[in-house]
């Protein structure tokens, strides 16, 4: 008398239209993100800042590293919205390069991760064996240095850039792309259309990259969505610490570094980049947990 | 096996059904459309009686037992009228339903897995019901389930009893789903594709026990199957339902001998029989079920039927007599069931 | 490619007499944490050209493991398979390759054995496609080809799984498997999952393909009555070894192995006079563990006949007369046990 009803009925109801379209493709999956209005909002903020991280020189009215000492510390005002900091410069144009550079690092980590997660998450997952205890050690090796700890390393060897910036957020996302890899292919590999591309004739090749790797996706979407927001507050931590973006090229990281010693004569300093950095963050998350809902194939049906 | 049920056992007149379903529907709504899943379904239930309700997937014979049980999601929609023993069922709050389920409505389910709680031993899971419909204290509660336990045909209770569900084989789990339904002594127990999950020489056991539940405890039973097999086994009346509606419904052995609907023909024709000689071409029945987000003023078979006219097509058939042998066909089928081999012909045109 | 072909069997060569499978002393042992589970002990099996094998089990019975070893989607830990006369046991993956024109196999579910994200029409070129069995412009037409095959309209090439019905799947399943022109068809509970009348249209339409091409078929199923509308000859399986095997019809008529018997006497007909009337051999007790099983006969814990000699001596797969195997001590000379034989109420008696 315990069991899920719900389960039961709906499955006796869903498998009677056969004919009629049934939830799980792409188009009916846009459509359920829509209905979403929290997956919605962030899908609407996120496009907001790539498009000004894509537009960043026709937005801004100032040079963001241009000093006007003459409208240091100005509050915000028609001229400067997001008014001015110590040397003058226009938070607003800053503020927009900072997200530039926000933008730039977290898809360049998230691309990076996925270059090597993937392929090795693949490997372990569908060759298991060795292959499997290789890629878990490299794993359980890459989770022991902590993110920070490899930032420092990185930019004490390499010195401080936003490249190594980058290039410390995406190795310290890899062992999450693999996982996360591993499970699907692991999940996917006894699945019987995986078997019955073997027995068709196909290599590994083609079983990876046609049939697996494909029905993946959902879950990498997934994961990538999260992965974003994470190199975002990322670069603006090793930013703010002096690891990232050097000034006075604009990070949303530097500016709040920046704006430390005026917290109280010129709190928009610290107010405005701040606030980007939350929005950028909430947007992505609001993404990713609507894409979850959309393309999880257990929760599709609802 | 084939004995009547014992009227003696039976409460209130022998002719007063303890289960009776009158107009049932049951719609489900979703943002794009609503599915009709049942559409008036009406059947009775007397005391001791096995009734089978038949079909295949999507015919809504599983809805409509969660819709009895008053077990469906919020996004159903339920009309009509569901009677256990002169209570109305239908519309009653759900701290009425579970004083009900469980108690004088049970009910057991395709999967036994995941219909028992893992980290509980079987003897607390039966007690438990025992415990919340009967008082029974715990000490007590443990004699019964044990009793319960050789009442549905496991050996060694006193044992079993201390077991967790994944000790135990799916023909066992299934034995113990059926101890926990008839704890209470139900009078009307739903099983929902008992067998299926099952192999077949676990299935014999398991059907033997819910015929010796009947003869022993006089419970009602309603049997949801696919299965013809099960349905000659262990059915005294038989439902046969298509796309949500009641298609045919007769005594069991009427039904097999004499079919009226031609889907319940088709269903016939079509069945693998074992020990059939030769091999002959197995009679089909052309077409697909139809989408149930429409209710349409016709037969909703006509579509597949070689005897379907304009009035098929135009008018919704009732359910008719009253009762004996009914069926919803504007032209049924008069002659008696060809044999297997030669009923093909006939069927495959 | 077609270097590693020559090496093997040589189409030319190959003649009647080489069977189209041959297994020998298959084993599959899989050691799990509990133990050593022994899913296929010792099976031997042999498909000539053309002929259709009927593999019957419960679960847990070793029948699709068998299966899925033939088609080397699982790996034997023993014994030997031969396809066409070629040792494929231990071939690598890519060594195997060529070879798969030769054999294909259609599963039970039929909503998992297609790839989701692909039309039909891609799913029954692949094999095409993979072995370049017809060039690329002449794709189309061949899929289409094929799906009318089985009963399909070449617009259900643009489809997507999840838009056909079990039917259908199950169509496009065998459309993929006979892309290759197999001469054997490994079928693992082909019908399992759908409902009666569709289950009669997907068996209808295995036989007239089977008769029309000529393809060699294991068929894996746990329902007798679909087994003997389809197999020439059927083995039964218990606890991962063959019980018995026999011709279909004298299988029917006169079972002799104890587990046989009890499964076609629990195999209830859809018949109540007959089924009612019926004297039903019930079998006590479960399936024993995969993990620890019984010594001596397997099958001794469930059989309602059994002897001390079966609790201690395993007792061997024997031939008998007419083509017949059974592994039973109280079978001496293809004798039915008791003189009872189940099957014989058949239904169209009534």
């Amino acid at each position: 008398m315990t069991a899920t009803p719900d389960t039961v009925d709906v499955a006796a109801v869903s498998a009677a239209p056969a004919a009629a379209p049934r939830p799980g493709t792409l188009r009916t999956r846009l459509r359920a993100l829509r209905r979403n209005r929290l997956a919605l909002t962030g899908a609407v903020i996120a496009a907001v800042f790539v498009l000004a991280a894509l537009c960043a020189p026709l937005l801004t009215p100032y040079d963001p590293a241009g000093p006007d000492f003459d409208a240091a510390l100005a509050p915000p005002s028609w001229a400067h919205w997001l008014g001015t900091d110590d040397l003058g410069r226009d938070q607003l144009s800053r503020v927009i390069y900072g997200a530039r550079a926000s933008m730039q690092v977290g898809l360049l980590a998230v691309v990076l991760a996925f270059l090597i997660g993937v392929p090795l998450g693949l490997a372990a997952g569908y060759y298991g064996k060795y292959a499997d205890s290789a890629v878990s050690r490299l794993t359980d090796t890459l989770l022991a240095f902590p993110f920070l700890v490899l930032a420092v390393g990185l930019a004490a060897v390499l010195g401080p850039s936003l490249l190594n910036a980058t290039l410390a957020i995406g190795i310290s996302q890899v062992p999450a792309v693999i996982r996360i890899t591993r499970a699907e292919t692991l999940r996917l590999k006894h699945l019987d259309y995986v078997g019955a591309a073997i027995v068709n004739g196909g290599g590994d090749g083609t079983v990876l990259a046609r049939h697996i790797l494909p029905n993946a996706t959902s879950a990498l979407i997934v994961q990538a969505t999260v992965g974003i927001p994470a190199a975002i507050i990322g670069e603006a931590l090793l930013s703010f610490l002096g690891l990232g973006v050097q000034p006075p090229a604009p990070s949303l990281g530097v500016m709040l570094a920046g704006a430390q010693p005026f917290l109280g004569p010129a709190p928009w300093m610290a107010v405005f980049p701040g606030l980007a950095i939350v929005a950028a963050t909430l947007a992505f998350n609001l993404l990713g947990d609507g894409l979850r809902d959309v393309l999880d194939p257990r929760g599709g049906t609802r | 096996m084939s004995t009547a049920p014992h009227a003696s056992d039976a409460p209130g007149a022998p002719g007063a059904p303890v289960l009776s379903v009158r107009d049932l529907s049951v719609s489900f709504r979703s943002d794009t459309r609503t599915v009709h899943a049942v559409d008036s379904l009406s059947y009775d239930v007397a005391p001791g009686e096995v009734l089978a309700i038949v079909g295949e997937s999507g015919c809504g014979k599983s809805v409509t037992s969660m819709a009895v049980m008053g077990l469906l999601p919020p996004t159903a929609t339920v009309t009509g009228s569901v009677r256990l023993g002169g209570r109305e069922l239908a519309g009653a709050a759900e701290k009425e339903l579970e004083k009900v389920r469980g108690k004088d409505l049970a009910m057991i389910f395709q999967e036994p897995m995941t219909s028992l709680n893992p980290v509980l031993t079987v003897g607390r899971q039966i007690g438990e019901v025992l415990r919340r419909h009967q008082g029974l204290t715990r000490k007590e509660a443990r004699e019964k389930a044990v009793e319960l336990l050789a009442l549905v045909g496991i050996p060694a209770p006193e044992r079993r009893v201390a077991e967790y569900p994944h000790q135990l084989s799916g023909g066992m789990r299934q034995r113990v789903m059926i101890a926990i339904a008839v704890a209470c002594d139900p009078a009307v127990l739903i099983a929902d594709e008992p067998t299926t999950a099952l192999d077949v020489t676990v299935q014999a056991g398991i059907l033997e026990v819910l015929q010796s539940l009947r003869e022993r405890l006089g419970t009602a039973l309603v049997l949801i199957t696919h299965d013809l097999g099960v349905v000659a086994d262990a059915a005294d009346r038989v439902l046969v339902m298509y796309a949500g509606r009641a298609v045919e419904q007769a005594p069991v052995d009427e039904l097999f001998a004499a079919p009226r609907h031609p889907y319940t023909r088709g269903l016939l024709g079509a069945v693998l029989r074992p020990g059939q000689e030769g091999k002959r071409r197995l009679p089909e029945i052309p077409g697909l079920v139809p989408s149930l987000t429409a209710q349409p003023d016709a037969c909703t078979f006509a579509d597949r039927c070689t005897h379907a006219d304009e009035r098929c097509g135009a008018e919704r058939p009732p359910l008719i007599p009253e009762s004996g042998h009914r069926v919803a066909c504007w032209h049924p089928v008069t002659e008696p069931a060809a044999t297997p081999s030669a009923g093909h012909e006939e069927a495959a045109r | 490619m077609s270097a590693v072909r020559e090496i093997p069997t040589p189409r030319e060569t190959s003649d009647d007499a080489v069977p189209v499978l041959e297994v020998r002393d298959l084993e599959r042992y899989f050691t799990t944490s509990g133990g050593v589970v022994r899913a296929v002990d010792g099976v031997s099996l042999t498909i000539g050209r053309g002929e259709v094998l009927g593999l019957v089990g419960e679960s847990g019975s070793g029948k699709s493991t068998v299966g899925r070893c033939v088609v080397r989607l699982d790996e034997p830990t023993g014994g030997r398979i031969a396809l066409k006369g070629t040792d494929i046991t231990h071939l690598s993956r890519r060594a195997l390759r060529p070879l798969r024109t030769d054999m294909h196999l259609v599963f039970q579910d039929p909503s998992s054995s297609l790839d989701p994200r692909m039309t039909t029409g891609q799913i029954v070129a692949e094999p095409l496609r993979l072995h370049r069995l017809v060039p690329k412009s002449g794709l189309r037409a061949r899929v289409e080809e094929l799906l009318g095959q089985v009963g399909l309209r070449p617009e259900h090439a643009d489809r997507h799984p999840h838009e056909l019905s079990g039917g259908q799947r199950q169509r496009i399943s065998l459309a993929r498997a006979l892309s290759v022109a197999p001469d054997l068809l490994i079928a693992d509970e082909p019908t399992s999952a759908l409902d009666v009348s569709v289950q009669a249209s997907v068996l209808n339409l295995l036989a007239d393909l089977q008769r029309d091409r000529g393809f060699g078929c294991l068929f894996i199923t746990h329902d007798l009555a679909a087994v003997e509308f389809l197999a020439d000859r059927i083995a039964v399986m218990y606890l991962g070894r063959i019980v018995e095997e026999a011709p279909t019809a004298q299988l029917f008529a006169a079972p002799l192995h104890p587990y046989t018997q009890a499964l076609l006497s629990a195999a209830p007909v859809p018949d109540p006079t007959t089924q009612r009337a019926r004297e039903r051999i019930v079998l006590h007790g479960d399936l024993p563990s995969p993990l620890s099983p019984p010594p001596g006969c397997h099958f001794h814990t469930r059989c309602p006949v059994a002897v001390d000699r079966c609790r201690t001596d395993v007792p061997e797969l024997r031939e008998l007369p007419g083509g017949r195997r059974v592994s039973c001590h109280l079978v001496d000379s293809g004798r039915p046990l008791d003189g009872r034989s189940p099957a014989n109420s058949s239904p169209s008696g009534v």
